[in-house]
């Protein structure tokens, strides 16, 4: 992965509107959140293959780190915290937020195909 | 320190990549080097790992095949020879139907007879994934006569543990193996880096805690 190139992973976003798309979304502060330290509160959530179209899609932000919010017909996907991004060899678009120690801590990937 | 026995053949049911390596790798390399075949069932790949190496170098998408590698590799280094991946999902294991696990582990206890099964002590172990795998494992053994049954030796690592469950009845000096144990950590590259930077460099310094960590590695012997 790289870091977030504004212009290219806009170009991505519009290309996979108003089709169907698979989409995996995830956040999570890790199952050792709270064993580690337990002022930190352990959470996540994650959906693996929604099926979804959505009509328009945008990053934004300042960076280093970015939100990217894509608009369904009747709802919103939203996704904060995305440093990174990378069009993979079954050009599938990736987007991760890394931490301060380069754990995941947000994910949001756009494929045409189901994922594994 | 405890004496280890020898077994017939020693059944790790673990679920993700790299808990054998931080959990029993000492234990493992000195059952193997006592002669003893392991087989080790890992149920899910690690896919939903947060650790992607630093700096990253896995995506969530190549992470499963990434963490496979090291496993085999890690398995390579320990000398197990019976490698077994079950299928299941990072995350996912306390949602399947328990009755699916206890079937997989049936099938692969009554192939390989261990007389020593080691698995995480549910309740104890920190992880969904870990307490789930561990009371599956209990489920299976429990069905099993008990005059048939392998001994179950389980890790536990819950804050506070002790309190409820005793101290370790276990507790094995794995320093003639802990080289390969640290190689078999090492082996799992993107989980690692980050936990165990410079752990070779303090443990041939003598850091206390390190050596402490890779020298015993201690059980809870579950009483049915």
């Amino acid at each position: 992965m790289e870091p977030v190139i504004v212009e290219t992973v806009q170009k991505e976003i519009d290309k996979n509107a108003n089709q169907e798309v698979y989409l995996h979304l995830e956040t999570t502060a890790g199952a050792y959140a709270s064993h580690f330290d337990e002022k930190v509160f352990s959470s996540g959530a994650y959906i693996r293959n929604a099926l979804v179209q959505y009509e328009r899609g945008k990053i934004a932000g300042t960076g280093p780190s970015y939100r990217v919010g894509l608009k369904t017909q009747i709802g919103w996907i939203y996704a904060e915290g995305i440093t990174h991004f990378e069009v993979d060899s079954d050009g599938r678009l990736l987007l991760a937020g890394h931490d301060y120690q380069g754990k995941l801590a947000v994910c949001l990937e756009i494929s045409l195909k189901p994922f594994e | 320190m405890d004496k280890m026995e020898k077994e017939q053949h020693v059944l790790v049911v673990l679920p993700h990549p790299d808990d054998e390596a931080f959990g029993a790798s000492g234990t493992i390399a000195a059952h193997i080097a006592n002669g003893t075949p392991v087989t080790y069932a890992c149920l899910t790949l690690g896919e939903m790992g947060r650790n992607l190496g630093d700096p990253p170098f896995a995506t969530r998408e190549s992470l499963p095949l990434i963490r496979k590698k090291e496993l085999q590799n890690a398995a390579r280094v320990l000398g197990i020879q019976d490698l077994r991946m079950l299928g299941y999902r990072d995350k996912t294991v306390e949602f399947e139907d328990e009755e699916k696990l206890i079937q997989d582990f049936t099938s692969i206890i009554e192939e390989v007879h261990p007389t020593l099964v080691i698995s995480f002590y549910p309740g104890y172990a920190v992880h969904p994934d870990h307490d789930a795998t561990g009371a599956a494992v209990v489920k299976t053994l429990e069905r099993i006569p008990a005059s048939k049954r392998p001994k179950l030796h389980c890790i536990a690592f819950a804050h506070g543990c002790e309190e409820e469950i005793g101290q370790a009845d276990i507790v094995y000096d794995v320093s003639k193996v802990a080289q390969t144990k640290m190689d078999a950590i090492l082996s799992h590259a993107s989980q690692a880096q980050l936990m165990v930077a410079n752990m070779k460099e303090k443990y041939q310094q003598g850091d206390l805690e390190v050596l402490t960590r890779i020298n015993t590695e201690r059980f809870w012997t579950y009483k049915f």
